[in-house]
C-alpha cells in the first residue's frame, strides 16, 4: 500500500470537516469500548489474564528464531509448504508463483492486514487472476475501487448503511435496499457462489500455532473457514512475529482478543487448521502454504520499540483513542491506524514518511491501559518521537525550540528567571478573562483551541511563599 | 529481485539471521531451542474462570447468550423429530421461507435414524454446498463459552457445519469440558498429528462490519441448534 502518512495533518483537518464521516463516527463512538468493559466481568481475574498474554506473546520474541523453526518443522511435518518473505514483494511474488503453480484462476480472500501492506489485491489481479475479498467489510472496500480500510477489524465502518446501500445498487445493478440486513443478505448471495467456484482461498494468521504448526483464525462471519475449506489451495499468510508456542496459549489469548475487539467473550468461529486434507476427506485444500513475513519486524524486534511486536490486532487501542476518534483511520495514511500504527507505520514504511503519527498523540495512555498484552504505546511513541528529532526529520523551529528550552533548563537560575518572565506574560496574553485564544511563535496550538492563562506566578515562586523546602 | 519457491532457502536465512542479530545471539545455539521444548512439553494453562459444577447447564447458557438455541433430549432416537419439530417452529420472513426445508445431509453416523418416520429426507453424506440442512455430531463442547468444537475426518465432514442454512448438532452431555485447553488435550489424544481442521463454533454465523449491527446468517448458518443428549 502506497503510504500517505506524510500527509497526515491536511489529511486529519480535512477529515474533521468531513461532516459525514464525522456523522459515521460518532455512530460507533462508545460501542466498541461499553460492551468490551461488560466482557472482561466474566473473567475473575482479568489483569492477571493480561499479565499471561503479556508473557506469552513476550516468550515467543525473545526466542523467536526457534519457535519460528519449531512451527516450521511441525506445519511441514503435516503436509504444508513454509515459505519465507523478506519484503512486501516477496509476499506478492510468492502468492503469484503459487497461483501459476496449481492452476489457479479465482481466489477468494479472508482478511489479512498484511497483505494489505504489499497490495496483494492489485498484484494478483494486474496478473490477470480475479481475486474476491469475503469479509463483508473488506468486500465493502474492494468493490469502491480498493478504498483503504480505517479500522483493522472494521475495516468499513467509516461507511453509512446509505453509503453501503448505494455502493451495493451501483455494483450490483440491484435494486436500492434500505435494510443492514437486506444488504447482508445480498453481499452473502454474490459471495456464496465465489466460494464454491474459487481454486484457492488466502488467509491471513491471527496466531501460528508453534507445536503443531497450524494457523488459527477467528472471524465472525466464517468467511475464513469457508474459504480455507473449499478450495483446493489454501495459502496462510502472517508476519513473523505471531507464532505462539502452544495451543493452551492460544486459549488464553482468545480470552484477551474478543473481548478487547469487540467485547465478545469469544468470537463465532475459531479455526486451527494444520497441513492439507487427509485421506478419504471430502473437502480441505489439497496443498497448504504458509508465507512468514518479515518487511521490518526484525527490524523492529531489534528496536527500543520491540514491545510493539506483543500486538495482536484487537483494536482496543484505537477504539479508545481521542485522537482517532476525532481524525478517523484514514488520516493516519497507512494499513494501521490509531496508536498502534503510529508505531508500526514509521517502522515498517519510514519514519521520514510518518513521524507526525507519533506526534499525533496527547500521551493520555488510553490506549495502554486497555492494552491486552500491555504495550506501553505511550512510552513507543515518546522514543519514536526522540527518534525524529535526532534524525532532524522535525521542521527546524520545532528543533530550534527544543534546543533553546534544553539550554535555558541547564541552567537553574536562568530558568528561574525565563519562568517568571514568561509566567507573566502569559497572564497579561490572557487579558480580562484569562483565556489565552493566541500565541505568539505557537499559531499552530492556539489555532484549534483557547487555554486558561496560568495565574502569573511560577510553581517555584508559589512553593517557596508556602514554606516549602525550609525544613 | 525477489524471491521464488524453490529458491526460498536464501530469504529463510536472511529473515532468520536477522531475528538472531536483533536477539543478540551468534549462530543458532541449542538453548533458546530446548527452551523451547520443555515449554510446550509443560502444557501450562493461563488464569482460568471459575465455572459452576454443572458444566452442561453453564453451556447452555454461554451457548444461548452465543445465540445457538439449545434443546435437552432423552435419547439418540428422538432427535429425528425434534429436528422436525424445530423446523416446523421457525418464524422467517417471505425472504428465506425455503430455509424449513425438510431435505438436507448428516455424518454417517446418524444415517440409521428414522428420519423418513419424522418426515424428513436426510442424506448422510457430505454436502456439495446447496443443501439446507446440516446434522453433524461434535467431538465436545466447551462449557465456558458455549461452544462446539468440531474435528475433520472422513465421517466428520466439517463442510456440513457450514455451508447449510441451519445448522443441527447433536451433543452428549457427558462430552462437555470446562475450556479450550480439555477440548485441546481431546484433539491432542486423537493421533500424533492433530486433524486438517479444529473448528470451534459458538453461535450462527454473523457480522457488524455495517454500522456495527449485528446481523445472523453473514457467510455460514443463519441459525445453530444444539440438541444435548444425556
Amino acid at each position: 500500500m502506497q503510504i500517505a502518512s506524510m500527509h497526515f495533518k491536511s489529511r486529519a483537518r480535512s477529515n474533521m470537516n468531513d461532516a459525514q464521516l464525522q456523522a459515521n463516527l460518532r455512530k460507533m463512538q462508545g460501542k466498541f469500548v461499553a460492551k468490551r468493559r461488560a466482557s472482561l466481568t466474566e473473567l475473575d481475574d482479568f489483569e492477571g489474564t493480561r499479565d499471561a498474554g503479556m508473557a506469552i506473546r513476550q516468550r515467543a520474541l525473545d526466542d523467536l528464531d526457534a519457535w519460528l523453526a519449531l512451527f516450521e518443522q511441525n506445519a511441514v511435518r503435516a503436509g504444508a509448504t513454509v515459505l519465507w518473505a523478506e519484503t512486501p514483494a516477496d509476499v506478492n511474488a510468492l502468492v503469484l508463483e503459487i497461483a501459476r503453480r496449481h492452476g489457479v484462476r479465482k481466489i477468494i480472500k479472508s482478511k489479512s492486514m498484511v497483505s494489505e501492506e504489499s497490495g496483494l489485491d492489485q498484484a494478483i489481479e494486474a496478473a490477470g487472476l480475479t481475486v474476491v475479498e469475503t469479509d463483508l467489510g473488506e468486500y465493502i472496500l474492494q468493490i469502491n475501487g480498493y478504498e483503504p480500510p480505517s479500522h483493522i477489524i472494521g475495516p468499513a465502518l467509516h461507511k453509512s448503511k446509505e453509503e453501503v446501500a448505494e455502493l451495493f445498487h451501483r455494483k450490483h445493478g440491484t435494486p436500492l435496499k434500505t435494510g443492514i440486513e437486506e444488504l447482508c443478505l445480498e453481499a452473502r448471495g454474490v459471495l456464496r457462489e465465489h466460494y464454491l467456484t474459487a481454486d484457492m482461498g488466502i488467509s491471513g494468521g491471527n496466531f501460528f500455532i508453534a507445536e503443531t504448526g497450524s494457523v488459527l483464525l477467528v472471524t465472525n462471519e466464517g468467511n475464513a473457514t469457508l474459504g480455507t475449506t473449499l478450495p483446493r489451495v489454501h495459502v496462510a499468510i502472517s508476519g513473523i512475529e505471531k507464532v505462539v508456542p502452544t495451543l493452551e496459549d492460544a486459549a488464553t489469548l482468545m480470552r484477551l482478543l474478543p473481548r478487547s475487539a469487540t467485547g465478545q467473550s469469544i468470537s463465532n468461529y475459531v479455526d486451527v487448521l494444520t497441513g492439507v486434507r487427509r485421506e478419504g476427506e471430502s473437502h480441505g485444500a489439497e496443498a497448504m502454504y504458509f508465507i512468514l513475513v518479515d518487511s521490518g519486524r526484525a527490524g523492529v524486534l531489534g528496536s527500543e520499540v520491540r514491545e510493539a511486536l506483543r500486538c495482536i490486532r484487537c483494536g482496543a487501542c484505537m477504539n479508545h483513542c481521542p485522537v482517532y476518534q476525532n481524525v478517523g483511520g484514514h488520516s493516519y495514511g497507512w494499513v494501521y491506524p490509531g496508536p498502534i500504527g503510529s508505531i508500526l507505520t514509521p517502522m515498517y514504511a519510514g519514519l521520514e514518511h510518518a513521524h507526525d503519527l507519533p506526534a499525533a498523540s496527547t500521551l493520555c495512555n488510553q490506549c495502554g491501559v486497555v492494552c491486552p498484552v500491555r504495550i506501553p504505546l505511550p512510552d513507543l511513541q515518546r522514543k519514536l518521537r526522540e527518534m525524529a528529532f535526532e534524525r532532524r526529520l522535525r521542521p527546524w523551529p520545532e528543533r530550534m525550540g527544543v534546543r533553546a528550552w534544553a539550554w535555558v533548563a541547564k541552567r537553574p537560575s536562568l530558568y528561574a528567571l525565563a519562568t517568571r518572565i514568561g509566567a507573566r506574560a502569559l497572564r497579561f496574553l490572557g487579558g480580562r478573562d484569562g483565556t489565552i485564544r493566541r500565541l505568539p511563535l505557537a499559531g499552530g496550538w492556539t489555532q484549534e483551541r483557547d487555554f486558561p492563562a496560568p495565574s502569573g506566578r511560577t510553581f517555584r515562586e508559589l512553593y517557596a511563599k508556602r514554606g516549602g523546602g525550609r525544613r | 529481485m525477489t524471491t521464488t519457491i524453490d529458491g526460498n532457502a536464501a530469504a529463510r536465512e536472511a529473515i532468520l539471521g536477522r531475528v538472531r542479530r536483533a536477539l543478540g545471539r551468534r549462530g543458532e545455539g541449542p538453548a533458546a531451542a530446548e527452551r523451547a521444548q520443555a515449554y510446550v512439553a509443560a502444557h501450562g494453562h493461563g488464569p482460568r474462570p471459575t465455572l459452576p459444577e454443572d458444566l452442561a447447564q453453564a453451556f447452555v447458557e454461554r451457548a444461548t447468550l452465543m445465540e445457538s438455541t439449545v434443546e435437552r433430549l432423552g435419547s439418540l432416537a428422538e432427535v429425528p423429530r425434534a429436528v422436525a419439530h424445530y423446523l416446523d417452529a421457525l418464524r422467517l420472513p417471505d425472504a428465506i421461507a425455503g430455509q424449513k426445508s425438510h431435505a438436507g445431509v448428516c455424518w454417517p453416523q446418524f444415517a440409521d435414524l428414522d428420519w423418513p418416520g419424522a418426515g424428513l429426507a436426510i442424506e448422510a453424506r457430505p454436502t456439495h454446498g446447496h443443501d439446507r440442512l446440516g446434522i453433524t455430531g461434535a467431538l465436545c463442547g466447551i462449557a465456558e463459552t458455549g461452544t462446539l468444537v468440531v474435528v475433520s475426518s472422513p465421517p466428520t465432514p466439517t463442510a456440513t457445519t457450514l455451508l447449510p442454512d441451519t445448522h443441527v448438532a447433536v451433543l452428549s452431555a457427558r462430552e462437555i469440558v470446562p475450556g479450550m485447553e480439555e477440548a485441546f488435550a481431546r484433539v491432542r489424544a486423537l493421533g500424533p498429528v492433530v486433524p486438517r481442521a479444529i473448528h470451534l463454533i459458538s453461535g450462527p454465523s454473523r457480522t457488524g462490519d455495517i454500522e456495527q449491527t449485528i446481523v445472523l446468517g453473514a457467510h455460514g448458518p443463519y441459525r445453530v441448534h444444539i440438541l444435548l443428549l444425556p
